[in-house]
């Protein structure tokens, strides 16, 4: 019995990473063969590559603008996510201590979006955006990821805020500071975990995100990094060494930070789910 | 606080509500009101003409064969996704809440696909697919591998199914694993000394405690592949012969680029109402079977 207890947890451990393992071979494999040459791919796709060169990465560095993706990416992932963290917070704190009914309406409407999926609103916004003139630029592509990101940030803000206690803030008010500047000075502290989940969602969401920034960013120095990675596998089909490498480098910004941060990003996506 | 909006506290609501809901109804708002507008019209891009036509979009939608079959193509994909997904990541979920050694890792592990974006999951499993299952199919002579899954409609409908399931999987798993943390330890004590079996208490116990876990897991699931398109695009392209176009990958074709605006809009409200209805069945079904501890 006492033996059976601690062999049989060791065993089920065992069995779990072994189950891991087969669940990111995909990952092992596309690592594995981006070492090596095409031709050695199509022959023995299974074996361990003999040499590690970064042949094949310098190759997709340079023929899919992996930098210019890169960068793309990171400013808009990062000024979005900023200003939705920033502006949902301002008006979570807005709905929460101000009974007005302009506030309730778009509270409720706010509610009601999330359930919309995108795909019913593409079309009118790219004809509206469109006729305009305000497609391809990255200030359009931010002010919508700020519009779509907005409801479930002001959600998640205003659930937090509610449960903070009012009396903090009216001290500062009897002693005259002004309803913005408490905010940023006492509210806005208080925010932190809400922060955190809001991040790893938005920051997630945006990374990833290919389909709006494919209709709103037309010129190729536009380009995000899902972008440049779906024209670079259309004009390279066949070339499947660098291509591979230019998958692994797409994941690994993502894998570094994820690394940090795992036990943030589980809590996040726990809160995120469940609310 | 309960002070009525007037012009004196304008400037509040405007400094903290003015740039949220602005970019909320520029985006959200006008296009879904002018959304439903187009689905009314005969609205040509080119021409920039348009007239109202009344219910005319809405019956080429269900004229439209090629569109009710894809339908059909995404309610059987969505089915198998959100079954498959779900039994694995429920049992994963149950595997990584006994406080185990190691248990951080093993859900860091699982969840990694999540991190990666549709196109790149796409790509990859594109290359698994045409590529490395082939050559183990040349090499050991098994039959099911020996032409690429994404040349045949059937195999590439599953092809499609794995690579979704695939990353649904971990995403699932971490509200599993919410869900069952919240199973109280007495109730799965007292079962144990009354010598209930571990099968019995799954279904017993722990199924119907963590139905709130499993209706929002079943709704993720449901909208997420519902809504694919850069899965579909990355791996399959629609292809071989437009048999496994889902729907969302069909409506971006109508509108952007057969400019067909109004019928593409009446699609995508279509798609919208099918949704809503099967998600809000299913957590009206299974609420029923909530029970409290």
């Amino acid at each position: 019995m006492n033996a059976n207890r601690r062999i049989l947890p060791g065993l089920r451990t065992g069995f779990l990473y072994l189950l891991l393992f087969a669940f990111l071979t995909p990952f092992l494999l596309i690592i594995m063969n981006s070492f090596k040459t095409t031709q050695q791919f199509f022959e023995s796709p299974l074996s361990l590559p003999t040499t590690i060169n970064f042949k094949n990465y310098a190759s997709a560095f340079d023929n899919m603008d992996f930098m210019q993706g890169f960068m793309n990416s990171l400013i808009i992932t990062g000024i979005s996510v900023t200003i939705i963290i920033i502006f949902s917070a301002m008006t979570g704190y807005l709905f929460v201590r101000y009974k007005w009914k302009v506030n309730s309406i778009f509270f409720f409407l706010m509610l009601a979006s999330m359930a919309l999926p995108f795909q019913v609103l593409m079309i009118p916004m790219v004809m509206l955006y469109g006729n305009m003139g305000l497609l391809n630029t990255k200030l359009t592509l931010l002010f919508m990821y700020l519009g779509f990101g907005v409801p479930f940030g002001v959600f998640t803000f205003h659930g937090f805020i509610k449960g903070i206690p009012y009396e903090l803030e009216e001290s500062a008010f009897i002693e005259g500071s002004t309803t913005l500047r408490t905010f940023f000075s006492i509210v806005l502290p208080l925010l932190k975990p809400v922060f955190v989940t809001l991040l790893v969602l938005d920051v997630l969401w945006i990374w990833n995100d290919y389909l709006l920034p494919s209709l709103v960013l037309l010129s190729p120095d536009q380009k995000t990094l899902p972008l440049s990675t779906y024209t670079f596998f259309s004009s390279y089909s066949v070339d499947y060494a660098p291509l591979m490498a230019g998958l692994i480098m797409t994941i690994i910004p993502v894998l570094i930070i994820y690394l940090f941060l795992q036990k943030q990003i589980i809590k996040g996506i726990t809160e995120g789910a469940l609310k | 606080m309960n002070k009525k909006l007037s012009l004196k506290n304008a400037g509040t609501f405007l400094v903290f509500g003015g740039p949220s809901i602005f970019a909320f109804a520029a985006v959200v708002i006008i296009p879904f009101i002018v959304g439903l507008y187009l689905t009314f019209t005969n609205w040509d891009v080119r021409t920039g003409d348009s007239s109202l036509i009344g219910f005319t979009n809405y019956l080429e939608v269900f004229r439209d064969k090629v569109f009710l079959q894809q339908l059909w193509f995404t309610l059987k994909y969505v089915f198998f996704t959100v079954v498959i997904a779900n039994v694995f990541a429920f049992f994963i979920a149950l595997a990584l809440t006994r406080g185990g050694r190691g248990e951080q890792w093993l859900r860091t592990g699982f969840f990694t696909p999540n991190l990666v974006g549709g196109i790149v999951l796409g790509y990859l499993w594109q290359t698994l697919f045409s590529q490395v299952l082939p050559y183990l199919g040349a090499k050991y002579g098994w039959e099911l591998f020996q032409t690429s899954w994404l040349t045949n409609t059937g195999t590439a409908f599953w092809a499609l199914i794995i690579a979704t399931a695939w990353q649904l999987v971990g995403y699932l798993m971490i509200i599993y694993i919410a869900g069952f943390t919240g199973v109280p330890n007495d109730v799965l004590e007292a079962a144990n000394i009354d010598g209930a079996g571990r099968t019995s208490v799954i279904r017993r116990i722990i199924l119907p405690l963590t139905v709130p876990a499993i209706v929002i897991c079943i709704f993720i699931s449901l909208s997420r592949s519902f809504l694919t398109y850069d899965i579909n695009l990355a791996l399959t392209k629609g292809g071989p012969f437009n048999s496994t176009e889902l729907a969302t990958y069909h409506i971006v074709q109508k509108a952007f680029l057969s400019n067909q605006y109004g019928v593409g809009q009446a699609e995508a409200v279509v798609l919208f109402a099918v949704v809503a209805i099967i998600a809000l069945t299913q957590s009206y079904l299974l609420k029923k079977l909530e029970v409290e501890s």
